[in-house]
């Protein structure tokens, strides 16, 4: 393993994830609820629904956020490298996963081991293990 | 007020992701990739993030409701189960593909780029999916029971 120096970024990294951290804590204390995105999303798609306002909410400032940090002078464009096909297969999988595992990176990784959770450790594992295993294949393997 | 609230904790969040790196597709790859030249930012920005995470839980868990007099909704569920692991796995492998998970998936939509939109509309379709088959789960147990 050789550490890429001239990519790490560790202030940054520390402040946007103490940003992460204070939104997570802020919607447990004031809307008592875990601030997990595809719980919030995939919830919209229940048959039954009653609370769409306050996800409707929290997913519209998620969406308004680059505009808003552009706006004050930050660099918000994300560079997407993938290919049609790609994101398709990807996104369908990250959908149906994190509904099926009940949680993505923020409902586990942030907000499960914020609390403790055994069961959010293991999910966390689990995609973090797939993670770094699909980008060998495909980086290393493949050789894209 | 919790409406108020709840735009303004997702464009706290958001910014987040956005000064963090984590709504970067270049940086997440760049974290994922071990055998690479690694970029070991992220885990700084889950470090970053449980640090703060862990005292607004520990504050939580002595209230019954929020300081807006919502119920505190905090999962129940501790089962470790197939379910959760295989559903983890399949996450991470479309995590791995594209580097968008489904907070930086949905920043990257309000970037305007026709690659984000259908990443998000990908991922929509699949927790439709999911939708599906419990839906249809549940009415078998229902004719059976």
């Amino acid at each position: 393993m050789t550490i890429d120096w001239n990519a790490f970024t560790p202030g940054a990294a520390l402040a946007g994830g103490a940003l992460i951290g204070t939104a997570a804590a802020m919607f447990l204390l004031f809307n008592g609820r875990i601030a997990g995105i595809s719980g919030v999303l995939g919830g919209l798609l229940r048959p039954a629904q009653f609370d769409a306002t306050w996800r409707l909410a929290f997913l519209g400032g998620l969406v308004a956020a680059p505009l808003l940090y552009s706006l004050l002078g930050g660099h918000a464009g994300a560079h997407i490298d993938a290919g049609f096909g790609v994101l398709v297969t990807a996104g369908f999988l990250v959908g149906i996963g994190t509904r099926y595992g009940s949680g993505c990176t923020s409902g586990h990784g942030v907000c499960g081991l914020s609390r403790l959770s055994p069961r959010s450790l293991m999910a966390t594992l689990s995609f973090m293990a797939a993670g770094f295993a699909t980008v060998y294949v495909v980086r290393h393997l493949l050789g894209s | 007020m919790t409406v108020f609230a709840a735009l303004l904790v997702g464009l706290i969040f958001g910014f987040g992701l956005l000064v963090s790196g984590m709504a970067s597709p270049d940086k997440v790859l760049g974290f994922l990739d071990l055998a690479g030249a690694w970029d070991p930012s992220l885990a700084l920005v889950m470090v970053g993030a449980i640090a703060v995470g862990v005292v607004g839980f520990a504050v939580a868990r002595r209230r019954t409701v929020s300081f807006l007099g919502q119920d505190m909704k905090l999962p129940t569920s501790e089962r470790i189960d197939l379910r959760l692991v295989i559903g983890s796995l399949l996450f991470g492998i479309g995590w791995g593909l594209v580097g968008l998970c489904p907070g930086p998936a949905l920043v990257a939509l309000g970037t305007g780029q026709v690659k984000a939109l259908a990443f998000f509309l990908a991922m929509l379709a699949g927790m439709g999916a999911f939708e599906l088959l419990e839906h249809r789960k549940s009415r078998l147990a229902l004719k059976t029971s």
